[in-house]
């Protein structure tokens, strides 16, 4: 999925730890994703109408902005799907969870790392005053605030330019078959129990 | 030789099949599906992909099975069981090596890895869960993967991973007695918090370490992920390979000798350098209990709940201040992929022997190898003339999937690894803990202290 820059309003998520289990309870998990991920996002602590996910200054929201350790916990890659569905592109953190962070890459969801005092301040712009867009660079490594003030993260090379120009990751390491034969044949000499098949244990 | 590499290094660098720009295409030894691994499966089906490498991908079905029986039939829902038997036509379909609902080796994957010898040191293990750190106990770099990265190692049998920095955790002195690796892993949380590991692999070194059985290693490293850490390794060392030899699927005869070989240079060498360190004293240690919904928010069963994020404090329904032994409880659970192994069970049933639960209570056993152990001993005996429920392998109550769920503000005192909100149950409140300390206080009907 292809990402080069946005600007859209920015929704503050003030908590730490938000685990993937208050993303998206498990429940929801067994449903096939063409039937949309987007109803599911928060969605027992979206039962409260006062949740700021309900409110009205965010319904357009497309980028988050949390706070310590983001997507922690379980893999569950329905995190990303509810985010992504319900339209979110990009979500600004302090620090994520490796397993979330890779799941929002291979999702079209931009993550950006920013200092813990750079969160707290975009977020309390965004508490003051609700509807206040931010852009996400991607070309540029930058977020901008509408006053002009940019705060520089960065992406490694490899998803940047994939997300740039929307490659498939699956699709160009398919073009890579020669070389991942070639490693297998050196490995199975080395290590032939690593890579014989299980079938025959069975 | 080069520069002294950590165990990390070692596994990492003889896995990199490319470099690419800051990330490297990592070969993978072993990918091991379960029932909620169908996202990737239905991806590959829409590309019109087939599993690479089915022999070294494994499969069993555990996060959606009940744990009443064995038919897929006493599923609560359809949906529910559609995802069992999807399962099982997806591995079917790709000729994917798998241990059936009905076959006595199916149970939580993270527990049958190990338990099988597919589970190997040196090797990259991923899984779509994240617990799959648990495997690093065995001396592999293994480390949980969403469905899309899944979906990549089933079409290519590799992955793109950005190198991870290492830190490691070193675990001097004995335990005091009733003090378990479940305490000692909940201390380390609560010292370096659920973010404290955040981008690292850690690796656990130190007497304590050393001195621990396999089973008690591989509860340390399950929870490595609840510090953040994606990866939890051990140095395989004489205690790894007495616990593998002879696994069905581990290597044999010549194979076992040179494997052996290999498996000896895997420990980080001195003066390894890690990017990040920490250290606790396991003498100290006392039984934990958590009190919040973070598992960073444990504390000893002597201690009162401290201050908190408010929230926390009002989901869980305590105040600061409030004593952590004798707090009511209202259910308890035994089992997950953290504390469901023969161990886990021995500890519980020692607790529970000739006593009564005062509340509703079940053990769910990490495998049903583990479960058939069980009965051999007359585990189970003991457990149900306590009015324990005997069931089945699963994760079951861990997370509720298979609708093994408690109740709205019911206090459920758990071995799981979790304690997020709605985590098993909406409005459950968990207590995490060792299996003795849940046995206890099933016997209790309150948190309670195991020494006393």
């Amino acid at each position: 999925m292809k990402f080069t820059s946005l600007t859209a309003v920015a929704m503050p998520y003030e908590p730490v730890n938000v685990d993937t289990d208050q993303i998206i309870p498990a429940r929801f998990l067994k449903f096939p994703r063409k039937d949309g991920y987007g109803k599911f996002l928060f969605h027992d602590l979206a039962e409260d109408p006062d949740f700021i996910l309900n409110r009205e200054r965010f319904r357009e929201a497309k980028i988050l902005v949390g706070n310590r350790n983001f997507g922690c916990g379980s893999s569950r890659e329905g995190a990303a799907y509810a985010l992504f569905d319900r339209g979110f592109r990009s979500v600004i953190a302090p620090s994520f969870g490796d397993i979330f962070y890779n799941n929002c890459l291979k999702n079209g969801i931009v993550p950006v790392r920013l200092s813990e005092g750079e969160c707290t301040r975009l977020r309390k712009l965004l508490n003051d005053h609700p509807g206040t867009q931010l852009t996400v660079d991607l070309e540029k490594q930058l977020v901008a605030e509408p006053g002009g003030e940019t705060h520089p993260f960065t992406v490694d090379g490899f998803h940047r330019e994939m997300l740039l120009k929307g490659v498939d990751e699956l699709g160009l390491t398919l073009t890579l078959m020669p070389q991942i034969e070639a490693f297998e044949k050196g490995y199975a000499a080395e290590a032939p129990w690593a890579v014989r098949g299980s079938e025959q244990m069975l | 030789m080069g520069s002294p590499r950590t165990l990390f290094e070692k596994i990492w660098d003889r896995h990199v099949v490319l470099r690419r720009e800051g990330q490297c295409l990592l070969y993978v030894d072993r990918n091991i599906v379960h029932d909620g691994a169908f996202h990737a499966f239905a991806n590959l089906a829409r590309r019109g992909l087939k599993v690479r490498r089915p022999g070294q991908t494994f499969g069993t079905p555990d996060h959606y099975v009940p744990t009443v029986s064995r038919s897929p039939a006493d599923a609560p829902t359809a949906e529910i069981r559609r995802m069992v038997e999807t399962f099982a036509d997806n591995v079917r379909a790709h000729g994917i090596p798998a241990f059936q609902l009905a076959d006595d080796r199916q149970g939580i994957v993270h527990i049958v890895g190990p338990e099988q010898g597919i589970t190997l040191p040196g090797f990259v293990l991923v899984c779509g869960d994240s617990h799959t750190s648990t495997h690093g106990a065995l001396g592999a770099l293994a480390f949980g993967i969403g469905q899309s990265e899944n979906e990549h190692v089933l079409a290519t049998q590799t992955l793109w991973q950005a190198p991870q920095k290492t830190m490691r955790i070193s675990v001097e002195g004995k335990r005091q007695d009733h003090v378990s690796a479940k305490d000692l892993i909940l201390a380390i949380i609560a010292r370096i918090g659920a973010g404290g590991a955040v981008g690292h692999v850690v690796e656990y070194a130190g007497s304590a370490i050393r001195a621990m059985s396999v089973e008690e290693r591989l509860t340390v490293c399950n929870m490595s992920i609840e510090a953040g850490a994606r990866a939890g390794m051990v140095a395989p060392d004489d205690t790894t390979f007495s616990y593998l030899a002879g696994r069905p699927f581990a290597p044999k005869g010549a194979e076992w000798e040179r494997a052996l070989a290999y498996w000896k240079t895997l420990p980080s060498d001195p003066g390894a350098r890690f990017e990040a360190e920490a250290s606790l004293d396991a003498s100290r240690l006392e039984p934990m209990v958590t009190w919040g919904t973070s598992p960073e928010h444990a504390a000893p069963i002597s201690a009162a709940v401290p201050s908190g994020p408010p929230r926390a404090h009002e989901y869980m329904g305590l105040a600061p201040g409030t004593k952590l032994e004798g707090l009511k409880i209202d259910r308890v659970f035994i089992g997950s992929c953290t504390n469901s192994r023969i161990e886990d069970l021995r500890a519980a049933a020692a607790v529970v022997r000739g006593k009564k639960a005062r509340v509703p209570a079940m053990v769910v056993p990490g495998s049903g190898l583990v479960k058939k152990q069980a009965e051999a001993e007359g585990l189970d005996a003991v457990f149900s003339a306590a009015g324990f429920e005997w069931r089945h392998a699963g994760c079951s109550m861990c997370v509720g999937m298979n609708g093994d769920l408690g109740r709205p503000q019911e206090r459920i005192a758990s071995t799981s690894n979790r304690n997020f909100e709605g985590r098993q149950g909406r409005g459950a409140r968990t207590h995490l803990m060792s299996p003795a300390m849940a046995a206890a206080a099933a016997i209790a009907g309150c948190l309670t202290d195991i020494r006393k």
